[in-house]
């Protein structure tokens, strides 16, 4: 069993009548980056509140880098950077000044080192040149950037990111993803939450998936789509000798009459052991004409819906 | 060290700057409004203004008396109100718990701050009309109330005392603006809230009827510094002045302790 960087058990929020989470089991183990993925309003932000200890849990457990919070609250802490619901600046003061005062208000960081550890946060956003400039006169785009520079004020253990790409031009959301990924070659855990799969998928080795505040998936990348439903489509100008077939092996399959007079049939495999080769045969030993088989894997997108409902409305 | 950079972001604030600049503006105004008024002829008017003439020194005493109703508890309900109030709607308030700040030392910072604000205000009225009181006005010795009569030099040491004894008086609003501060994330109602309770105090304090409760207000002794224009000085309203804002630190202190420390930051 891996060091889990975050580990919560039966991690429950309530807003009055409300579970904005429910029951929460998150095992993120070091070193990964985890990405914390789940449509609009299905916890990820309450969750990343009480893992900071924002929030008070309404029931349940969490230990961070290996301590139990929100207990160790001042020693867990200065070793997490974190972005929260976006990020948050006084507008009157500089990018740099910002930073500098968000780094006084850690008891442990030096004071030796504040200014050079500041300039390095800040080139390491690409926000040099920007440094002097009132964060109010800063766009979207910078402000996420400078948010993500106080994350990386110090050297730190575990990074949690609340949809660190949002409203980032293409070009920053790939300087962002690179920046993530440079911060996980340095052996920290980057545990990063967003709606949107795609992100995702092109960074993070672990996944979690919630909807409507409850764990609906969790593990690496490769076992989600591992999981995900496989079907099996044969073409055929014989369907109903086909369908029986099918229906012999235990298959429910569904039938759409091409306009070639042909017929395409649809089924779901249950059991990942069951092979298409054995339908093939079945098929060919009774007699039906094959025009072409094939197993069709479900999209990770399409699991993904699968697992969170579709739908635009946001679950109340 | 969050003390400093709360203490350089408090005051290097345009708003805070812009409210200091216009308690500096007080004492001169009254100078000003004074020596036109009364170029030809004297003996109108209150009687502090009808003495200023006659002594620069007291532009500094009068201008205290005057803000103390309204532009001392004011301003320093805007800051009080703004503490916390103000970084939660700037959603720095989470950033700042993060950091981590720690809970409890930020609010005595944000208090700390407060406090500061309340000494920078006072110092500025005071430090304001004793300049412009020596410009316009010719500087004597002051007669006191005990009929004793001190010079500059002593007077201005009364004018330190005094001012500790404003600063005092707001320390008590201050903690109640706090208090009222951790309540919300929208800070100008923080504000509005404090500067209304600061007035409804010394409404309270002037209706004969509740004369059972007004010695627990906490406006009541606002006015009473007469005793530092004895001589000897009697210190009696200064004790009973700090007993009294160190009972409303402490009441409106641990309630702002108690709400922030198990307050969920959701802003
Ligand atoms: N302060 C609050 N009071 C009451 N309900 C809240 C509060 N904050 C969040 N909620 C509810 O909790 C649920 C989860 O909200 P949360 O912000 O965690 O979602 P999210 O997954 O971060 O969504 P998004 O992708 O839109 O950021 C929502 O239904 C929301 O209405
Ligand atoms: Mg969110």
């Amino acid at each position: 069993m891996p060091q889990l960087a975050i580990e919560t058990h039966g991690l429950t929020k309530r807003f009055g009548a409300q579970l904005a989470v429910d029951g929460l089991d998150l095992a993120v183990p070091a070193g990964t980056v985890f990405g914390f993925l789940g449509p609009n309003g299905s916890g990820k932000t309450t969750t990343i509140r009480m893992l900071l200890g924002l929030a008070s849990s309404t029931d349940g457990e969490i230990r961070m880098l290996e301590e139990a919070m929100p207990s160790a609250i001042e020693s867990v802490l200065p070793r997490v950077g974190a972005l929260v619901e976006g990020p948050a600046f006084y507008p009157f003061l500089s990018g740099r000044a910002n930073l500098l005062r968000l780094d006084a208000a850690d008891r442990r960081s030096p004071l030796g080192t504040r200014r050079a550890r500041v300039d390095a946060a800040l080139e390491r956003v690409g926000l040099t040149a920007a440094a002097r400039k009132r964060a109010h006169a800063y766009s979207l785009g910078m402000k996420q950037r400078l948010g993500l520079a106080n994350a990386l004020l110090a050297p730190r253990d575990l990074l949690i990111l609340d949809e660190p790409t949002n409203g980032l031009d293409p070009q920053g959301t790939r300087e962002v993803r690179a920046i993530i990924r440079s911060v996980a070659d340095e052996g920290a855990t980057v545990f990063v939450s967003s709606h949107l799969l795609s992100e995702i998928e092109q960074l993070c080795s672990h996944v979690a998936v919630m909807s409507r505040g409850r764990l609906v998936a969790q593990g690496t990348l490769q076992e989600l789509r591992a999981q995900s439903i496989r079907r099996l489509v044969v073409l055929s100008p014989d369907p109903d000798a086909a369908r029986r077939v099918l229906a012999g092996l235990g298959l429910a399959p569904s039938v759409r009459v091409c306009p070639d007079g042909g017929a395409e049939l649809t089924a779901e495999l249950p059991d990942p052991t069951m092979l298409a080769e054995n339908a093939t045969r079945a098929l060919v030993e009774a007699g039906v004409r094959v025009r072409g088989i094939a197993v069709a894997g479900e999209t990770l997108e399409e699991r993904f819906v699968a697992l969170t409902g579709e739908g635009f409305d946001v679950a109340g | 060290m969050l003390l400093a950079s709360e203490l350089g972001t408090l005051f290097r604030r345009v708003r805070t700057i812009a409210m200091l600049g216009a308690l500096a503006l007080v004492p001169i105004l009254i100078a000003v409004a004074v020596k036109v008024t009364t170029a030809g002829d004297s003996g109108r008017g209150p009687a502090f203004l009808d003495q200023i003439t006659q002594n620069g020194l007291f532009v500094a005493f009068t201008a205290l008396v005057v803000s103390i109703p309204l532009f001392l508890p004011m301003t320093v309900g805007v800051v009080a109100g703004d503490t916390i109030a103000g970084e939660a709607s700037h959603g720095t308030l989470r950033y700042l718990l993060v950091a981590p700040s720690g809970r409890l030392r930020l609010l005595a910072v944000k208090y700390a701050g407060a406090a500061a604000f309340c000494l920078a205000a006072t110092s500025v009225v005071v430090v304001s009309g004793v300049i412009v009181g020596a410009l316009l006005f010719p500087v004597r010795d002051v007669t006191l109330l005990s009929g004793d009569t001190i010079g500059p030099g002593d007077f201005a040491i009364r004018c330190v005392l005094l001012a500790g004894y404003v600063v005092l008086s707001l320390l008590g609003l201050s903690a109640i603006g706090l208090f009222i501060s951790t309540l919300t994330s929208v800070p100008v109602g923080a504000m509005a809230a404090t500067i209304v309770l600061s007035a409804v105090s010394q409404i309270l304090d002037n209706l004969p009827q509740l004369e059972a409760i007004q010695p627990y207000l906490f406006s009541h002794l606002w006015l009473g510094f007469g005793d530092l224009l004895r001589q000897p000085i009697s210190w009696d309203s200064y004790g009973q002045n700090a007993l009294l804002q160190l009972g409303y630190v402490t009441v409106f202190g641990g309630a702002a302790v108690w709400r922030f420390l198990t307050k969920d930051v959701l802003s």
